[in-house]
């Protein structure tokens, strides 16, 4: 079926065999021609080549009246329109937190990680301990957890065998360590990532998604990442809501303070319409308007899923934030958490 | 009253709800409380009056008895009696509440509770494997495929690199790496001056090096292409004023300042670096190191270094 526009001024009438009729009826004239119009005012071409024709005649020149707009449009000294990201759609949020705030700086400042931000002298440098899931991670998985250790600094990979997570915590307690990290995996790959801070922090977790090692990074050519020695840098892009400071703040609770700017290494936690992403790089600055990056060290995706108030305590414990899809909380393409 | 055989005759020969013939051999009786399982004459348990049951709810074991006294009541009809833990401590009690009834009961339900613990043991212990407490959560295709979709649409409008690059200069802008890192803030005008600068030094500096080169000759071997070098060197003169000064080294390799003179020869060029100290001003300079570096190579060759020379009578000295 061949559409056309009744008002289209680009057609070659010469050409067409049709006339162009104001009256929606179906009229016997058209049969000798091969084609009717139906109720709705399309045009009905019986004849296959004849029908191709027509419509490859109909887009070439709407590809054409579409170019000569565009020309006009860019030889015009109307100002452009910024194109539309859905970041800038996004929606407004209630909970997105301007710089200084007042409000928020409050309340953060009597949460959980308050410790670690104020350097108060009971919180020594953080202390992690990283696990898998019950029972034996399968290889990838296991790689992957031992270059996590490698990276983050001051941490030790404990082998979880059948070990339930509270006892964990408790002899954790005792022994000073400020982070749990636990590592759970479906169909070899590692798939969730459970970040609880230990005194009495929050407890998060994520989904951890395209985890890859070293080895595997391009840039890196084969060669898997060393053991850093040195205090990284840190970057967080983008936390801007109250949850995303929450999130942030967890984070950055995990690397120590004061960074070594000459090592030189930095890693960054991107987050990207609540996608977080991690990346361990090297890099070097050019001159002063040029660095050179290199990306080191392993790098995935995490999302957050659940905010738990409190240490590890899934069933009974007190829920900040679920994503529930079942409640609709994905309906909506601009709307983010973080 | 309750008439057994007229019961069972009824439920046997035309129609019992409960009845299961699954197989060609066997007929199953669907009900809750029967002994065995099986549609039997003596199994039934509304075609017997008197019958007990052994019986499991969540992990604890259960006697249930149905006595003729109690058969208009429906709704008082079984007693319920909680067997202990204990499996042989169980087994007594059955044989107490059941003295003096039929043995195939009594017998059916001993066996009945050996059955039952052992289920309950294997059912503890696969509570306590892995695979009984993870909990399995089906997943959502098109959520999932959703949200691959989105993570990769997200990665490609972050930009990461490009974001890590600009908080970086900002933060070298802002000072916190403070003097690690120093840039040359006005490139070309420095250069200028020196080149002004240098020029003046060469002129009196070559004149000696002249005198010194032809020396060097008798010292050291070098390459063949050097000999043709030095012939050119009066040519250098000219060349060395409109040769712009010091090339900008890259930040790794220091060098001390010093004369370059570059050189052409048949089969390679490069640059000569020559060091030259004088006590005083109006003393005469001498030449301290000559090195020479190709112009494809990366490495500088030192190949007169005046602290090694010999102090022998047949070459003239430079002081």
């Amino acid at each position: 079926m061949v559409r056309r526009k009744k008002d289209s001024d680009s057609n070659d009438n010469d050409k067409r065999p049709i006339h162009r009729k104001q009256s929606k009826k179906i009229t016997n004239d058209d049969d000798e021609e091969s084609s009717t119009r139906t109720p709705s005012g399309t045009l009905q071409v019986r004849n296959k080549m004849v029908r191709q024709l027509l419509y490859a005649k109909l887009k070439r020149s709407k590809s054409k009246s579409k170019l000569k707009e565009r020309k006009a449009r860019q030889q015009s000294d109307e100002p452009r329109e910024e194109p539309k990201t859905i970041e800038k759609k996004r929606l407004r949020d209630e909970t997105w937190v301007d710089e200084n705030d007042q409000e928020t700086l409050d309340d953060i400042s009597n949460d959980e990680l308050n410790n670690y931000f104020t350097r108060q002298a009971d919180s020594t440098e953080p202390k992690l301990l990283l696990t898998s899931q019950e029972g034996f991670p399968t290889s990838f998985t296991n790689k992957f957890l031992k270059e996590l250790a490698r990276i983050l600094p001051n941490t030790t990979y404990f082998q979880r065998r059948h070990h339930p997570i509270k006892r964990i915590i408790k002899k954790m307690n005792k022994l000073g360590y400020t982070d749990l990290l636990v590592v759970n995996e479906d169909h070899g790959k590692p798939c969730t990532l459970y970040i609880s801070h230990l005194p009495e922090g929050p407890t998060m977790k994520f989904r951890l998604t395209n985890a890859r090692l070293s080895k595997q990074l391009r840039s890196n050519r084969g060669k898997s990442c060393a053991k850093l020695t040195v205090r990284p840098e840190i970057i967080l892009n983008n936390f801007n809501t109250r949850i995303g400071i929450r999130v942030g703040r967890l984070l950055a609770a995990l690397f120590p303070h004061d960074p070594q700017y000459k090592g030189r290494h930095i890693i960054t936690f991107h987050n990207q319409r609540d996608f977080v992403f991690f990346r361990h790089h090297m890099y070097l600055f050019k001159n002063e308007k040029k660095v050179a990056l290199q990306e080191l060290g392993p790098r995935f995706t995490l999302k957050l899923k659940s905010i738990q108030h409190g240490t590890f305590d899934a069933l009974y414990g007190e829920y900040e934030w679920i994503h529930k899809p079942k409640h609709k909380m994905d309906t909506e393409r601009t709307k983010f958490f973080l | 009253m309750q008439h057994d055989d007229v019961i069972w005759s009824v439920l046997n020969g035309q129609f019992c709800s409960y009845k299961q013939q699954k197989s060609k051999t066997q007929i199953f009786c669907s009900n809750e409380y029967n002994l065995t399982g099986l549609c039997d004459r003596r199994s039934c348990p509304l075609a017997n009056s008197q019958y007990a049951t052994v019986r499991e709810e969540k992990g604890i074991l259960y006697l249930y008895m149905k006595v003729v006294e109690r058969s208009h009541y429906p709704k008082k009809q079984w007693e319920k009696i909680k067997l202990h833990e204990n499996y042989i401590r169980a087994l007594k009690q059955i044989n107490e509440h059941l003295i003096y009834w039929p043995r195939f009961i009594r017998h059916k339900c001993k066996q009945r509770l050996t059955k039952l613990t052992q289920y309950i043991i294997r059912t503890r212990r696969l509570m306590l494997k892995k695979t009984a407490k993870q909990e399995l959560v089906p997943i959502k295709k098109k959520a999932e495929r959703r949200e691959r979709r989105h993570e990769e649409k997200a990665f490609v409008a972050a930009n990461i690199d490009r974001a890590i690059e600009n908080e970086l200069l900002e933060r070298l802008k802002k000072g916190t790496y403070g003097d690690t890192y120093t840039f040359p803030v006005n490139a070309i005008s420095m250069d200028e001056e020196d080149e002004e600068v240098e020029s003046d030094e060469d002129e009196e500096e070559k004149e000696k090096e002249q005198e010194s080169e032809e020396e060097i000759e008798y010292v050291e071997d070098f390459d063949e292409s050097d000999a043709e070098d030095m012939e050119d060197m009066g040519d250098e003169e000219e060349l060395i004023k409109s040769i712009p000064s010091s090339k900008k080294r890259s930040l790794e390799i220091e060098y001390e300042p010093a004369v370059e003179i570059p050189v052409r020869g048949a089969e390679r060029a490069g640059i000569i670096y020559c060091y030259a100290t004088r006590d005083s001003v109006a003393d005469d300079w001498h030449v301290d190191k000559l090195e020479f570096k190709g112009s494809s190579q990366s490495q500088r060759f030192l190949f007169y270094d005046r602290a090694l020379r010999r102090t022998s009578s047949s070459t003239e000295k430079l002081e």
